[in-house]
C-alpha cells in the first residue's frame, strides 16, 4: 500500500473541510472572531499533537510544551521581520526553521533531562519552561526587535485558512505514518516497559530523544502560525498555563490517539472561547478556576483520556488492516 | 566453542553481595539450569549477563567476544535473548506487534521511509508480520494475533514471551522461570516446546527453574547457586546426589517449616 | 573591605532567603520521601500561610505567637485535606496520575483564591507589626526582621528535629519512607503517618510564608510558584528524600540566588535555578547527602 493510497481518505475529509471552512469564511456567515479561533484551533492541534507523540505515546511526561511553541514563534516573527517577509509563500521556510529551531533546541536539552524518571522530568522541563520565559521576558536586551516585556508587536497577519489547513493535514499525516511504523511501535514499547525495550534491540535514548525532538518541532511550527495569527507575542503567552492547556488537550482526547487530539484540540478551544462569550463578566474569572478542576476529575475517571489508543477510520486516520 | 563464559562474576549492592565468584561456561547447544534457593542470585545473573546490571568484578564473554557491561540494548543484536521472571511483555500492544518489535528493532527502514510509506518501510513491515506470525504459530498463539498482550491469560503470555525472545534469533537463550505458575500438564508442554525450539532454531539454552521436572529432563548440566556462590555443578545425575546441594534445599525446607 | 563587607551583607540575605526555602523544601522532601510524590501543590499552601498570617495580623490584630500557631494549624489542615481528597484515592494508580492531579491541585488553589471573591489577583501589602531596625556587626548589617527569620527557623527545625527523630510519629514517617510495604507489616499505621508527614510538611511551609511576608511584604495568590519550585529544587540539591538536605539546600539556592543578583544581574534570578538544576541531574542526581543509587 504506497503512500497516496493509504492517505487518499484523510486527504478527501480534509478537501472537503477546507471547502467547508472556506466557505464559511468567505460567505461572510463567520465574524473575523470566529475565523481566527478556528485558526487558532488548528494551531493549537499541531502544538498538542507534538505533546501527545512526547508523552501519550512514548510516556515523557513534559511539562514544557508551551516552551518550545514560545520558541517557534519568537524565531518566525523575529525571520519574518528581519527578511520583510509578508506573504505566504516566502513564509514557508520560516515556517520550516522555527520548527527545526524548537526541535534542536529540543533534541539538545533532551540529552540530559530525558533520562529522568516521570517526576523528575516533569520538573526539568518546567524549569525549562521557567528558563525559557525569563530569557523572553529580558530578550529585548539581546535583541531590540523582540520586545522583551514589552511584547513583540507589528508581526505580518499571515497566518490563513489556506495556510494552516494544509500545514495541519500534512503534519497530521506525517505524524500518522510515523507512528504506524516500528518508530511508534517502540515508542509505546518504552512507555509500556522500558526496560524489556532495550532488552529487545531498541535503542530507547535515541528513541525518546527522537518522540521528544519530534514533538518539540511540532510545537515550534505552531507556535510560527500563532505568532502570524494574533500578531503579536508576549513572552506571558507562553507559560506553564499553556502547557497546562496542551496537556488537557492530550489527556482528554486520549493519549496514543491522534484522532482524540483533534477532537479534543476542536472542543476545548471552542469550549474556553464559548465560555468567554457565555459567561457574564462577573463570572469571567471562574474560567481558570474549572480548568485544574476538569484535570483533576479526569485523573480520577479517565487518566488515560477518551479515545486512547483509538484512531478514527472516518477521517481516515485508522491503520489500514 | 564456548558459547558463554562467565568468569568470577562478582556484583554487590550497597553492602549485599548478591553474586559471588560466579565462574560456569556454557557449550554451544547445551542446555544448562541454573538452579538455587530463591534469594540464590540466579537472575541476578540473567541481568549481569544481559547488561542490565554492571559486575562489580569478574567478565562475561559470549563466543569468546567480551560482554562485560555491556549496553543493555546491545545484546539482542549479538544474538542473546531472555525472558523475565515476571513476565515484560509490551502490554498494550497486540500480540502480534510484540513478537513484531525485535524483528522490526533489527533495522530495514528510517524515519524517512516511515513517513512517506516507502517500498523499503513496506518490504520491511510485510516481512516482519509474516516472520511474526510463524513465531506465533509455534505456541500455538496465531488465533489471537491482534488481541491486546495484556489481555491474555497467565500461560498464553509465557508462551507470548517466548515468541517474542525468538524473534530476536538468537543464538543463546536466556530463559527465567518459565514454569512458575504452572499445572504438572502444563510444564510438560512447556517442556516439549523448549525442546523443539532448541532444536529447530539450534540454540544454546541457560535455565533458571525451580520445577525440578522440569529443569532436570531439559538440561544437560546443571549449576547450583547458594548465597550467590557456586556450590556444586554438574549433570542431574551427579546433582541430585550432591551433599551441599541437598543441604541449601533441605535448609530451606527446614526453615520452611518453622 | 568594601568587597569584603558587601559579601558578607549579600551573604546574610541569601541566609534569609535561604531559611524561607529550606522550611519549604522541608516539606517537599518528606512528603517525596514517604510518597514518591512531587507535592506540586506545596508552594500554595506556603502562600496559603502567607494570608493567614496577613489576616490575623491585618484584619484580627492577633499577637505574633498566636499568628505563627494559627498558620502552622491552618496550613497543617490544608495540607492533610489536599492529601486525604485528591492524593489519597489515587495511592494505587499510576505515578503520573498523582503527579497530573497534584497539579491541577497547585493551579485549583491558586486560581480559587485568586478569584475576586476570595484573596483577588492582586499584590497585598504585608503588614510589619513592628518597626524595622538594623544592627550593626563588624561588616555587616543585621536587621531586626532576618534576626526574627534565623531564630524562628532555627526553632521550627529543632521542633521539627523532634518530631521526626524523638517520636513515635516521626520514627514511624522514617520507616516508611525507607519501604512501605514492610512498614506496614510492622505494624505503623500507613495512612495515619501519610498524614502526620504532610501535616509537618505544610506547617513548615506556613511559618515559611509569615517570615517572607515579614522579609518581603508584597504577597499575592501567585507567589508561591517560584519559591515553590526553587525549594523543590534545593530539596533535590541537598538529598531528595533527606531532611537535613532539604535544609542545606534550601539555604545554598537562596544565597546563590541572592550572590546571582547582586553579582551577575537580578533579571537571571529566576532563570539560573534551571541551570543549578541541569547540574545537579548532570553530576550528582542523588543530592548532596544522597548516597548513589544503583540504576535498574
Amino acid at each position: 500500500m504506497t503512500l497516496l493510497s493509504s492517505a487518499r481518505r484523510l486527504i478527501i475529509v480534509s478537501a472537503v473541510a477546507y471547502l467547508l471552512l472556506k466557505g464559511l469564511f468567505l460567505s461572510g456567515l463567520a465574524t473575523e472572531y470566529l475565523q481566527q479561533i478556528i485558526l487558532y484551533a488548528l494551531i493549537v492541534i499541531i502544538g498538542a499533537l507534538g505533546l501527545n507523540v512526547i508523552y501519550g505515546y512514548t510516556g515523557q511526561f513534559s511539562l514544557g510544551q508551551a516552551a518550545f511553541y514560545g520558541i517557534g514563534a519568537y524565531t518566525s516573527a523575529y525571520l519574518t521581520h528581519v527578511f520583510s517577509v509578508g506573504s505566504a509563500l516566502p513564509f514557508l521556510p520560516i515556517l520550516l526553521v522555527s520548527g527545526l529551531t524548537s526541535a534542536l533546541i529540543g533534541y539538545l536539552i533532551g540529552f540530559p533531562i530525558l533520562r529522568l524518571r516521570d517526576d523528575f522530568l516533569a520538573i526539568a522541563t518546567l524549569g525549562f519552561g521557567i528558563f525559557v520565559r525569563v530569557f523572553l521576558d529580558n530578550s529585548d536586551r539581546l535583541i531590540d526587535a523582540l520586545g522583551g516585556a514589552r511584547g513583540f508587536v507589528g508581526i505580518p497577519r499571515i497566518t490563513s485558512l489556506d495556510l494552516v489547513l494544509p500545514v495541519v493535514v500534512i503534519l497530521v499525516l506525517a505524524t500518522r505514518n510515523v507512528i504506524f511504523s516500528k518508530y511508534g511501535l517502540f515508542w509505546q514499547c518504552i512507555k509500556d516497559d522500558e526496560l524489556a525495550s532495550s532488552a529487545f534491540g531498541i535503542n530507547t535514548g535515541r528513541m525518546k530523544s527522537m518522540a521528544f525532538t519530534y514533538g518539540c518541532f511540532l510545537a515550534g511550527v505552531a507556535g510560527a502560525l500563532y505568532a502570524h495569527l494574533y500578531t503579536f507575542l508576549h513572552p506571558s503567552n507562553f507559560d506553564f498555563l499553556k502547557s497546562i492547556d496542551f496537556l488537557i488537550i492530550v489527556i482528554v482526547g486520549g493519549m496514543g490517539s491522534i484522532t482524540g487530539t483533534i477532537a479534543a484540540g476542536l472542543v476545548w478551544v471552542g469550549f474556553i472561547e464559548g465560555l468567554r462569550i457565555v459567561l457574564p463578566t462577573g463570572l469571567l474569572e471562574y474560567r481558570w478556576v474549572f480548568i485544574p478542576l476538569l484535570l483533576i476529575i479526569l485523573m480520577f475517571w479517565r487518566p488515560n483520556g477518551l479515545m486512547a489508543g483509538k484512531e478514527s477510520k472516518l477521517l481516515g486516520i485508522a491503520k489500514a488492516p | 566453542m564456548k558459547a558463554l563464559e562467565c568468569d568470577g562474576l562478582k556484583k554487590s549492592f550497597g553492602g549485599v553481595l548478591a553474586v559471588d565468584d560466579l565462574t560456569f561456561s556454557v557449550e554451544e547447544h547445551e542446555a544448562v539450569g541454573i538452579i538455587g534457593p530463591n534469594g540464590a542470585g540466579k537472575t541476578t545473573v540473567f541481568n549481569l549477563i544481559t547488561g542490565l546490571y554492571r559486575p562489580t568484578g569478574g567478565r562475561v564473554r559470549f563466543f569468546g567476544n567480551d560482554i562485560t557491561a555491556i549496553d543493555p540494548a546491545r545484546p539482542a543484536g549479538l544474538g542473546i535473548a531472555r525472558t523475565f521472571q515476571n513476565l515484560r511483555l509490551f502490554g498494550s500492544l497486540s500480540v502480534l506487534e510484540n513478537v513484531m518489535v525485535p524483528l522490526l528493532a533489527k533495522g530495514g527502514y528510517g524515519p524517512a521511509g516511515a513517513v512517506l510509506q516507502s517500498r523499503r518501510y513496506a518490504a520491511a513491515e510485510r516481512a516482519a508480520r509474516e516472520r511474526a506470525m510463524e513465531l506465533l504459530s509455534l505456541f500455538r498463539l496465531t488465533g489471537k494475533a491482534s488481541l491486546r498482550a495484556g489481555s491474555l491469560p497467565y500461560g498464553e503470555q509465557r508462551r507470548l514471551e517466548m515468541s517474542r525472545a525468538l524473534a530476536v534469533s538468537p543464538r543463546l537463550l536466556l530463559i527465567d522461570e518459565p514454569g512458575a505458575g504452572m499445572n504438572p500438564k502444563e510444564i510438560e508442554g512447556l517442556l516439549a516446546d523448549i525442546r523443539e525450539i532448541k532444536k529447530a532454531f539450534a540454540l544454546t539454552i541457560l535455565i533458571i527453574e525451580h520445577q525440578m521436572k522440569l529443569v532436570m529432563n531439559l538440561s544437560d548440566r546443571l549449576v547450583v547457586m547458594d548465597f550467590g556462590r557456586k556450590i556444586a555443578e554438574g549433570t542431574p545425575a551427579e546433582i541430585k546426589k550432591d551433599r551441599l546441594v541437598i543441604q541449601a534445599y533441605l535448609g530451606e525446607e527446614k526453615e520452611k517449616t518453622c | 573591605m568594601e568587597l569584603l563587607s558587601y559579601t558578607l551583607q549579600q551573604l546574610i540575605n541569601g541566609l534569609q532567603l535561604g531559611a524561607v526555602y529550606a522550611l519549604i523544601a522541608l516539606g517537599y522532601t518528606m512528603v517525596y520521601g514517604v510518597l514518591r510524590l512531587i507535592n506540586f501543590a506545596h508552594g500554595d499552601i506556603f502562600m496559603f500561610g502567607a494570608f493567614v498570617g496577613y489576616f490575623c495580623i491585618s484584619r484580627w490584630h492577633l499577637p505574633i505567637y498566636l499568628v505563627f500557631m494559627i498558620a502552622i494549624g491552618a496550613c497543617a489542615v490544608l495540607g492533610v485535606l489536599v492529601e486525604k481528597i485528591a492524593y489519597k484515592p489515587l495511592r494505587a494508580a499510576p505515578r503520573i496520575s498523582l503527579l497530573i492531579t497534584a497539579v491541577g491541585v497547585s493551579l485549583f488553589l491558586e486560581y480559587f483564591l485568586s478569584l475576586n471573591a476570595m484573596f483577588t489577583p492582586n499584590y497585598i501589602a504585608f503588614p510589619r507589626p513592628f518597626d524595622v531596625a538594623g544592627y550593626d556587626l563588624f561588616l555587616v548589617t543585621i536587621t531586626n526582621i532576618q534576626l526574627i527569620i534565623f531564630s524562628v527557623t532555627a526553632a521550627t527545625l529543632f521542633v521539627l528535629y523532634l518530631l521526626v527523630y524523638r517520636t513515635k510519629q516521626g520514627r514511624a514517617m522514617r520507616a516508611l519512607s525507607h519501604d512501605q510495604e514492610t512498614a506496614s507489616l510492622m505494624g505503623v499505621n500507613v495512612n495515619a503517618t501519610i498524614s502526620f508527614t504532610f501535616a509537618v510538611g505544610t506547617a513548615c511551609a506556613g511559618v515559611g510564608g509569615i517570615l517572607y511576608g515579614f522579609a518581603y511584604p508584597q504577597i499575592n495568590v501567585f507567589m508561591g510558584i517560584m519559591p515553590g519550585i526553587k525549594s523543590f529544587i534545593a530539596a533535590v540539591l541537598g538529598g531528595i528524600g533527606l531532611v537535613h538536605g532539604a535544609v542545606l539546600g534550601g539555604l545554598l539556592i537562596g544565597v546563590s540566588e541572592v550572590f546571582v543578583s547582586a553579582y551577575l544581574s537580578s533579571t537571571f534570578r529566576d532563570g539560573f535555578i534551571f541551570v543549578i538544576l541541569l547540574l545537579v541531574l548532570l553530576f550528582r542526581p542523588n543530592g548532596i547527602f544522597g548516597r548513589r543509587i544503583e540504576k535498574v
